[in-house]
């Protein structure tokens, strides 16, 4: 769905993307993770043809981009970098606007695509108030209306939750999820561990313009090679596995040990009780801390 | 597209302001006028000024005279220098182009919105002070048709029919508007080139007040004929009999080859600009 060869973006001297294979499939619920300022934004930007690239080759729905933009866009929802709409007019009429402006789209079925786009991001019942006076979610329920109002195969979408509240977040996530089970590939970007982990099952790691991982999340959340264990008498099971026991922490303890099942029956057959027993996985934050270096936003003193 | 345009301008307070606002400045005169009947001096003042007084029909071209100056090219760069910035900042223009909509055609939309807005402007303009001339100052009623005023035809007891003073009035309209694209082409280029559409706006004044200036200064006289507000005020040769179309023409000109170049500019910068807000 959409490649990237050797994809850079410089301004000036900085260089905000650099170098970046980007693989999105079909059909991927595809995570782009990465702190604020790490190049996600610009280069979602450049995949949607607003930002012109330094060097390198985008291809997004097997067309060559931005020389084929056009011919790609209609098949494309999009919200990039929080909604945009007019705001003296209704979301009604804000999305008709956008909706007339771009081609396709028979004029008759219009009405009818604004208010089942509405319907789907949970604002069939606004009424003529102006954008104005919407709160931030209810803006981005907008935004996210106007990227459904062709029924896209591909979705990108900029930090789709920003501003909503939890609930706001899970109903997103569950249409995200309908969207994709319909066919619908979601690349998705967000500063938010929790929200990729919840939702994706690709991910995609930058760190200053750099893609420096790019894996299904099930491989990345691979066993450890440790086991925990839970126990009301932590001090028997470190005396039963002597040296296997590496991390102690009250009632919970880490053990080095490939398979849990056999683990539990060696505890259990020394009169051991167990209350709760694991393999330990990596978590995504912990992927995440290994593959980036520091945050973007903090600014070191030199030397 | 340009149905868009349109149903933003004519949805948009803003462009009812403005207008209500020029309309506002004619009314005013009149009322001076009429309350204290003193003309200004022939030759000075307003054009057609003095002639209102006997003539409430020739009240709208005494308004364009008032509002062309500066009211509505400040206005007209208001607008223009907010049509790309202005979208820009909201951060609609990049939901406008990946709906898609293509620059070139965006660009085309926006120009025609001003030609609208311009027209729109004008009309009511001319409409309201046409009401005002002949509520305030009434008409003369020689059936012969409209005395041109002495002292822009400098030709006395000229008259023409009404016919005939729809037509000049038609290109007048025309006239003006191909003056005001030329100020809008200066501030939608300099819309494509900032994000800040009160800086393009100002972008623009700028360059109106320069050529302003410098069409006053002798030591100029060289660069004179290629200012661009050199020849705005040669609509007046409209009510001259015969019309007198040499500044007509070369004004027309100036402003065509003016847009041609500076649209030529926005197109070229907008098209492989960044759209990075």
């Amino acid at each position: 769905m959409i490649i990237t060869h050797d994809l850079t973006k410089r301004y000036g001297r900085t260089v905000a993307v650099d170098s970046v294979e980007l693989e999105v499939r079909e059909g991927d619920r595809y995570g782009l993770l990465g702190p604020n300022g790490s190049g996600k934004t610009t280069l979602v930007r450049m995949l949607l043809g607003l930002v012109f690239a330094t060097r390198g080759e985008i291809e997004v729905l097997g067309r060559p981009v931005p020389k084929r933009i056009q011919e790609v866009l209609p098949s494309i929802g999009a919200l990039v970098e929080g909604p945009g709409a007019y705001p003296h007019l209704s979301g009604r009429v804000n999305l008709t606007l956008f909706d007339a402006a771009g081609a396709g789209g028979r004029r008759k079925d219009r009405r009818q695509r604004v208010s089942d786009a509405l319907e789907r991001v949970g604002l069939a019942g606004i009424d003529r108030r102006p954008v104005r006076n919407y709160s931030l979610g209810m803006r981005q329920r907008l935004g996210l209306a106007g990227a459904l109002l062709r029924q896209p195969q591909l979705l990108i979408l900029d930090e789709p939750t920003n501003g909503l509240d939890p609930r706001g977040i899970r109903e997103i996530r569950d249409l995200l999820d309908e969207l994709n089970r319909e066919g619908t590939t979601v690349f998705l970007s967000s500063h938010l561990l929790a929200e990729i982990d919840a939702f994706c099952t690709r991910v995609g790691v930058m760190d200053r313009g750099r893609l420096v991982l790019q894996e299904d999340l099930s491989s990345l959340r691979a066993p450890t090679g440790r086991v925990t264990v839970g126990s009301p008498t932590p001090e028997r099971v470190v005396a039963l596995l002597d040296g296997r026991v590496e991390h102690r922490d009250g009632e919970v303890l880490t053990v080095r040990h490939d398979d849990p099942g056999a683990l539990n029956a060696e505890l259990v057959a020394a009169g051991v009780t167990v209350t709760a027993i694991a393999t330990e996985r990596r978590t995504l934050e912990q992927v995440v801390l290994d593959a980036t270096t520091t945050s973007s936003d903090r600014v070191e003193a030199a030397g | 597209m340009i149905g868009v345009e349109l149903a933003k301008l004519f949805r948009r307070p803003r462009t009812y302001v403005i207008a209500a606002l020029l309309c506002a400045l004619p009314l005013t005169v009149a009322i001076f006028l009429a309350t204290t009947r003193i003309p200004p001096p022939p030759g000075q003042g307003g054009a057609f000024l003095s002639a209102v007084l006997s003539n409430g029909a020739l009240y709208p071209a005494a308004a364009m005279a008032l509002v062309l100056p500066v009211f509505l090219p400040v206005s007209v760069a208001v607008l223009a220098g907010d049509a790309v910035a202005g979208e820009a900042s909201a951060g609609t223009l990049r939901y406008l182009l990946i709906r898609p909509v293509s620059r070139s055609r965006l660009l085309v939309a926006k120009l025609i919105s001003l030609v609208a807005f311009v027209l729109f402007a004008i009309v009511s303009v001319l409409v309201t002070s046409y009401l005002t001339g002949i509520l305030l100052f009434g008409v003369s009623t020689s059936s012969a048709g409209v005395a041109l005023p002495p002292d822009v035809t400098s030709l006395s007891g000229v008259t023409i029919s009404p016919a005939g003073l729809a037509l000049r009035l038609l290109g007048t309209v025309a006239y003006i508007v191909i003056s005001m694209l030329g100020v809008a082409a200066i501030a939608l280029f300099l819309s494509t080139v900032t994000d800040s559409s009160l800086g393009a706006a100002m972008g623009a004044l700028a360059v109106l007040v320069t050529s302003q200036v410098l069409v006053t200064l002798d030591a100029a006289a060289a660069i004179r004929p290629y200012l661009p507000t050199r020849y705005w005020l040669a609509w007046v040769d409209f009510f001259r009999d015969p019309v007198l179309w040499r500044d007509i023409e070369r004004g027309a000109g100036i402003q065509l080859v003016y847009l041609a170049v500076l649209l030529g500019a926005a197109w070229a910068n907008f098209l492989t600009k960044d759209v990075a807000n």
